[in-house]
């Protein structure tokens, strides 16, 4: 068993949930072969460096996941066969690679922690009704 | 006059108006050695620009400072971030 990362770009001109659709099929290609999911990201529409199939901007998603060598072909082979993804890439991860997947999941995960804990704390500003236990309420959320 | 007098001991020596500039550059390092990061992330263009000139060509080592072993995975995390779209395969003015 071997950990991979795996990034693909979709075509821009899909829409959220046929994109949405488009990433449980890959991921069920995957589960089906016997691989765990480790880690999903979605980095949605990025503006691509140059264009690819006169497009210049792409959704961007990267799966890692732990499964055997086998794998990666049949997954490449999906993509090639699915004209919605318009670039992939896939490889192994040497044990460094793994170590940084790691600590970036935590490092993504603490950020996403704090922004949720300010929106609530935003929320908190816009109701002026309660005002003082709900703030007391954000404040300890950003302490964990 | 004065410096009449101290010529005739400076014969042969060249004198200059200001002091000669030593050749005193820094001593160049890999910062990936001396930071200790073990894996370059081809998912960050902005730090792997710092690896490349103004038309997103990679830099040699001579110039960064990279060790053999950094400058290998500075180059392929580069090459993975351009297969991507991260970063330009050809460019005028990247930074």
């Amino acid at each position: 068993m071997n950990k991979y990362e795996t990034v693909f770009i979709l075509t821009p001109v899909l829409s959220d949930d046929q994109m949405k659709e488009t990433v449980e099929k890959f991921k069920k290609v995957l589960t089906d072969n016997g691989c765990t999911i480790e880690n999903e990201e979605n980095w949605g529409l990025r503006k691509l460096a140059y264009p690819i199939e006169n497009k210049n901007t792409g959704f961007y998603t990267l799966i890692e996941f732990e499964g055997e060598p086998t794998i990666v072909g049949k997954l490449e082979t999906a993509y090639r066969r699915d004209e919605k993804v318009i670039r992939f890439l896939t490889f192994r991860l040497d044990k460094y690679a793994a170590e940084y997947a790691i600590k970036r999941r935590a490092v993504r995960k603490a950020k996403q922690e704090e922004r949720a804990a300010q929106e609530a704390a935003a929320e908190v500003a816009e109701a002026p009704a309660a005002v003082e236990a709900p703030a007391v309420e954000a404040n300890e959320e950003t302490k964990e | 006059m004065a410096q009449e007098q101290v010529r005739p001991n400076n014969q042969g020596e060249i004198r200059y108006l200001t002091p000669l500039s030593v050749d005193t550059r820094k001593k160049k390092y890999c910062r990936f050695k001396r930071s200790g990061i073990k894996y370059i992330d081809y998912k960050d263009p902005e730090f792997l620009k710092k690896f490349l000139n103004e038309q997103g060509k990679i830099l040699p080592r001579r110039i960064t400072g990279t060790s053999l072993k950094f400058q290998r995975r500075v180059a392929k995390a580069v090459k993975r971030a351009r297969h991507l779209a991260l970063l330009p395969y050809v460019t005028d003015l990247m930074k």
